[in-house]
């Protein structure tokens, strides 16, 4: 639980906002530029820390090496129509921070996120 | 005895909430605020009838709840580092920019309240951290077991402490937004004691009522200038008041045009009816709330049913639609335009509403009373019977039955 009246004292946490996508395709060129606004917003004000697209879920590959042998298994690890195509990790002082700026990630990328703190 | 029982009672209405409020500041944790709060009212059972009633029973409570949340925390080596940090938190207890409606149980209820919980979440732990309810009394109020409403708390806290749902009042431009999601939680509560679903409950929950109330009362006195929680309270009394006419001797429910005005509290109508006044008078435009309170408030005001001024509902109805175009709202203005303009009229507006509602009891039910005052007999029995199919209050079931029964009779 975090109070920002303690300005000085304000405990950065990081958040991992998942980018959930349900009709493969990347991002479009407007899409594109609005992230990179987003971006740079998040560079200039404190909250970055990293972010990426992934490829589609049909270039993953699955390894099980907890037997005696590494498994590999084409395709994700969980087959659903909604899937991960890029997240960002931001720090930000509190949730209400954090769901604000996914909500303006989610208006820039044009998609669902999902936003969950990292333990 | 009995006195020092009542100062118990009186002392956890009124303080539970600022105690827990306040460890929650200090310590950063709902959980040890929960159950340094539930211990200290303990030793107070204890030791205010050997010792007698402290002369400020609220100081008495906080100093020991926070006694025993520092013997926890030293007790448990692992909240180590929380204790350090509490220590931080209270020595630099600087007054926030939001001052102005800077309370400790202000932002207590905006945590409990966040929109990243669940609704049923919101509603247990406010229900819970502000309104003091024990686990089996939120358990039986929704019809749950108990452990599985201790599960639900438990969750919520534990995602408020990993997810860093922040304790403080929102900042100005979040306000509204965040605000109305307080009065949803509230409004919902109050709406459960005051048309209770499931066949085990007593058709009206009036500790539910009460409590939706209280806490209502209670943001209106830290947030007096806010149109819609004045609006909600004032929206709360007017309802409240009409209470005792509302189940029969029978058990049934009565419908406003049937109920014994004689019977319905006139102090809560003066209060609402004062609220509301005070609304009309800032001259800002209202909000659902005050618009909702307005109607009742016209309602209240007729002596009889048959001195209703159904234009002034109309109006307000109208005024409503355009901030809230939900078909309940729509079907709502039906009803009060029937008035007016006849059962025909109204009946037209509400067949059409018919695919967005034909799930809803009340549809069904407001159907057959119009289709029964048109005489349409057959067409309006039909109706009665999938309204009880669809109705979940007892006494509301068995008062659309005598209905149902009586337009046989035609």
């Amino acid at each position: 639980m975090r109070d920002v009246t303690n300005a000085q004292e304000r405990i950065q946490m990081q958040y991992l906002i998942s980018v959930i996508d349900d009709n493969a395709g990347l991002a479009t060129d407007n899409e594109m530029e609005q992230i990179d606004g987003f971006n740079d917003r998040l560079r200039a004000n404190g909250h970055w820390v990293y972010a990426n697209g992934l490829a589609g879920p049909e270039s993953a590959t699955v390894i099980d090496n907890r037997g005696e042998e590494p498994v590999f298994t084409d395709g994700p690890f969980v087959e659903s129509k909604e899937y991960l195509a890029g997240f960002w990790i931001i720090e930000a002082p509190d949730l209400d921070v954090a769901l604000k700026l996914a909500a303006e990630g989610s208006k820039c990328c044009n998609r669902k996120v999902e936003v969950r703190p990292f333990a | 005895m009995m006195a020092v029982q009542q100062s118990i009672t009186r002392a956890h209405h009124e303080e539970w909430a600022r105690v827990v409020a306040s460890l929650t500041r200090r310590f950063g944790d709902l959980d040890i605020a929960e159950d340094a709060a539930a211990e200290a009212f303990s030793v107070a059972v204890e030791r205010w009838p050997v010792d007698g009633v402290p002369a400020n029973p609220g100081a008495w409570l906080t100093t020991t709840a926070n006694r025993r949340a520092i013997d926890r925390i030293r007790r448990e080596s692992k909240r180590e580092d929380k204790y350090r940090e509490a220590q931080v938190l209270q020595t630099d207890d600087l007054p926030g920019p939001e001052s102005v409606i800077d309370d400790d149980r202000l932002r207590l209820l905006f945590t409990c309240c966040h929109p990243a919980l669940a609704m049923e979440s919101r509603i247990a732990l406010t229900l819970r951290m502000l309104g003091g309810l024990t686990m089996p009394e939120i358990a039986r109020a929704f019809l749950v077991q108990e452990s599985a409403m201790g599960q639900r708390i438990t969750r919520a806290k534990a995602k408020i402490r990993a997810a860093g749902i922040p304790y403080r009042v929102p900042a100005a431009g979040d306000l509204p937004v965040r605000v109305a999601g307080v009065l949803s939680v509230l409004y919902l509560v109050f709406n459960e004691g005051y048309l209770a679903t499931g066949p085990g409950t007593d058709p009206i929950r009036a500790d539910l009522t009460a409590e939706a109330i209280r806490l209502n009362r209670l943001l209106h006195a830290l947030m007096p200038g806010d149109g819609e929680v004045t609006g909600l309270l004032a929206l709360m009394l007017l309802i409240e008041a009409r209470r005792p006419a509302r189940i029969s001797a029978h058990g049934e429910l009565v419908t406003l045009d049937e109920q014994d005005r004689k019977l319905w509290d006139r102090m809560l109508i003066a209060e609402g009816h004062q609220l509301v006044r005070e609304r009309l008078a800032s001259g800002v435009a209202p909000g659902r709330y005050q618009i909702l309170a307005a109607i009742n408030a016209v309602h209240t005001s007729a002596p009889t049913a048959e001195d209703t001024d159904w234009s002034q509902v109309v109006a307000l109805y109208d005024q409503l639609v355009r901030l809230d175009p939900s078909p309940i709202v729509a079907m709502n203005r039906a009803i009060a335009l029937g008035e007016l303009d006849g059962p025909q009229v109204a009946l037209a507006i509400i067949d059409r509403l018919g695919d967005r509602l034909s799930g809803y009891h009340a549809w069904h039910a407001t159907r057959a009373e119009l289709l029964h005052r048109l005489g349409r007999a057959d067409a309006a029995r039909a109706a009665y019977d999938r309204a009880m199919e669809l109705a979940g209050n007892t006494a509301e079931v068995a008062a659309l039955a005598r209905r149902r029964d009586e337009s046989g009779q035609w």
